[in-house]
């Protein structure tokens, strides 16, 4: 069981570079077909990390692992450990709801709840059975989301009725809400403006002191303003098969600039579609 | 049939059609820069009168067809209207030797055996919607049990009625009898079951209305996003959590819906309850007493009916029809709000 009492906040800005989440991928399969081979690397607390690579190659699935989403998948397996804060949380004595509820998720498509702006922030709280103080975390949330002054006077309108990078934020909120340790995001700015992408982009950087954040991109200029780290994964097409696999994985200056592989060299240049 | 909605359209498209043959290279329309557009075909505009003119003569013959039934009905029950008036929905006597007739009974047991099969009906048919879409099952046997359920609808009534007496009324005999000899101070309870009665007809009717509402709540639930089921995941929320607090609350309006039809379908049930209720004008609490509903009563009557009492059962049959659009409208008042309420308006 994961039995995490949430550390002091005070403590950890101290400790540097410390591996909160070690993940060990060998093969991981949908069914039959194996989806990632060879995924090695360690995300570091208070960091904000970045996957790059082409579509298909296996970002979100590397991503879902790690708070255990993928087992709401029908023939989903994984060989490898992932380590939260040195437990495997694919252990089979782990809950994977308690897993989720110490690292949250933000998705692609913002997806409130058919419910009061409030209650969608409020929702998670409820689960965690926090009593005390519920409007003052909402509140709290939202504000750190960058979306109370917008809300604060229509907190008990549908969620439905928000923009959608209004409803992304709100999307934030409501999983920071809960005070996880870690944020999982998805493209979360795909479906925004450039306008609205910048404000979550500097709420990341904002947020990068309480949270550690793993984000998938697309947006190469993206991962480049706000990763520390970046992943870059590739897919490997020989045996007729598409497999997704880590190519290199470095500080995101680094990567970006002085890239080792091969593969990254060149997707950089954009000599793949 | 003069249709005054199209009257519009057809004069707009005309008007785009001019503006398009009159235009030259000289004038510039800011409204009209077209090159790529051209203007509906002869053809084009014939077809889209011609359907748009068959969608309102049906449209409208259901209504008139509807209010045919309604005159006719009134037309025959209209003497006994007069005769009656209030105290046909008030007394609880059908003497057809005396001329006195009453429907009370019937409307309260019409309106409890439906109430009653709908409670039944829904619970279990929102809970096995759930089974067959929530991943219990793999796609396969989910596959096979729909299907299964699905069947249910297709028994015809006459054998469910027989189901009833053989099989239901014996099984639930011992517990009825039970409860009634321990808790009989309870009004539920207060009168043993001798065989048909309120209770039998109404689990009878809950499982002739199942298939409907769960195949309908079915889709209500499956057309539940998957990623807000995800969002509820994420958020660390058990599938127990994730079901009512999100699957279900999505899906409130479509399960409303279900009931609704479900509710229609026991209201105008004939064939089982009249074998099954017991046909006994009395009004009673008791879930073991025998009585009767609207549809069952036009059923066991009608054949053998002089005029007068034709005349009773047509306003009974005008009571049925209205209960039963009440019911209908009240629902699509409810659905409509559940689901201003879920999307705040925004639909
Ligand atoms: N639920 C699933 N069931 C079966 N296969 C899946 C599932 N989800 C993803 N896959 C497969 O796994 C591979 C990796 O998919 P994934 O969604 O992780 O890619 P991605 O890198 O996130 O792509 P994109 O950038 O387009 O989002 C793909 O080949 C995809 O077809
Ligand atoms: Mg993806």
């Amino acid at each position: 069981m994961l039995t995490l009492q949430k550390p002091h906040r005070h403590v950890e800005t101290v400790i540097h570079s410390e591996v909160l989440i070690d993940c060990r991928i060998e093969n991981l399969y949908y069914g039959d077909f194996r989806a990632i081979r060879d995924c090695d690397l360690s995300i570091e607390r208070g960091k904000i990390t970045a996957f790059i690579g082409p579509s298909g190659c296996g970002k979100s699935t590397v991503l879902r692992c790690m708070n255990r989403m993928n087992d709401l998948v029908q023939g989903f397996r994984i060989d490898g450990q992932i380590h939260f804060q040195g437990q495997d949380i694919y252990h089979p004595s782990v809950d994977p709801v308690a897993v989720r509820r110490h690292i949250g998720m933000v998705f692609q498509q913002p997806n409130p709840f058919a419910m009061s702006i409030y209650k969608n922030v409020a929702f998670g709280l409820k689960l965690n059975r926090v009593k005390d103080d519920i409007p003052g975390r909402v509140e709290d949330a939202l504000r750190r989301a960058g979306l109370w002054d917008e809300v604060k006077d229509k907190l008990k309108s549908s969620a439905l009725a928000l923009s959608g990078g209004q409803q992304q934020r709100l999307c934030i909120a409501r999983a920071i809400a809960t005070e996880p340790q870690v944020l999982l995001m998805d493209e979360p700015c795909s479906a925004l403006d450039p306008i609205a992408t910048r404000r979550i982009e500097e709420l990341m950087l904002q947020l990068k002191e309480r949270y550690t954040i793993v984000i998938v991109t697309h947006n190469l200029h993206q991962a480049q303003r706000i990763a520390d780290k970046t992943a870059f994964m590739y897919v490997d097409t020989s045996n007729s098969s598409r497999t997704g696999f880590l190519v290199e994985y470095a500080d995101t200056h680094r990567l970006f600039n002085h890239p080792q592989q091969e593969y990254t060299l060149q997707y950089l240049r954009g000599e793949f579609s | 049939m003069p249709t005054p909605a199209q009257s519009p359209h057809v004069s707009q498209s005309n008007s785009m059609v001019s503006n398009h043959s009159k235009r030259s290279p000289a004038r510039t329309s800011p409204t009209f820069e077209v090159s790529v557009v051209s203007p509906p075909s002869t053809t084009d505009v014939l077809v889209d009168r011609g359907f748009r003119g068959l969608a309102y003569v049906f449209a409208w013959l259901t209504i008139v067809l509807v209010c045919t039934i309604l005159y006719e009905i009134g037309g025959h029950a209209f003497p006994a209207i007069q005769e009656y008036g209030l105290s046909f929905v008030t007394q609880s006597t059908w003497d057809a030797n005396n001329a006195q007739f009453s429907v009370l009974p019937e409307i309260w047991g019409t309106l409890s055996s439906s109430l009653l099969a709908l409670a039944i009906a829904t619970f279990f048919g929102v809970f096995i919607a759930i089974f067959l879409t929530q991943d219990f099952l793999t796609p396969r046997v989910e596959r096979v049990f729909t299907t299964i359920f699905e069947l249910l609808a297709a028994i015809p009534s006459v054998v469910y009625g027989l189901w009833g007496i053989y099989i239901v009324i014996p099984t639930i005999r011992p517990i009825a009898t039970w409860l009634h000899e321990h808790l009989g101070t309870i009004p539920f309870f207060s009168t043993p079951l001798s065989g048909p009665g309120l209770l039998p007809a109404s689990l009878v009717l809950s499982i002739m209305i199942l298939p409907t509402i769960a195949a309908v709540s079915r889709d209500a639930i499956s057309a539940v996003p998957n990623q807000l089921r995800e969002a509820a995941y994420g958020l660390g929320a058990t599938r127990w959590q994730v079901i009512p607090g999100v699957v279900l609350r999505t899906a409130s309006s479509g399960i409303f819906g279900a009931m609704v039809l479900g509710l229609g379908r026991a209201l105008g049930e004939t064939m089982a309850l009249a074998m099954l209720i017991g046909n006994s004008n009395q009004v009673s609490l008791s879930l073991f007493s025998p009585a009767n509903t609207l549809a069952a009563l036009l059923a066991n009557n009608f054949p053998e009916a002089g005029k007068v009492e034709e005349q009773a059962l047509m306003f009974a049959a005008l009571i049925l029809l209205a209960i039963t659009l009440g019911v209908n409208m009240i629902g699509t008042v409810i659905i409509d709000r559940t689901t201003r309420r879920l999307t705040g308006g925004t639909s």
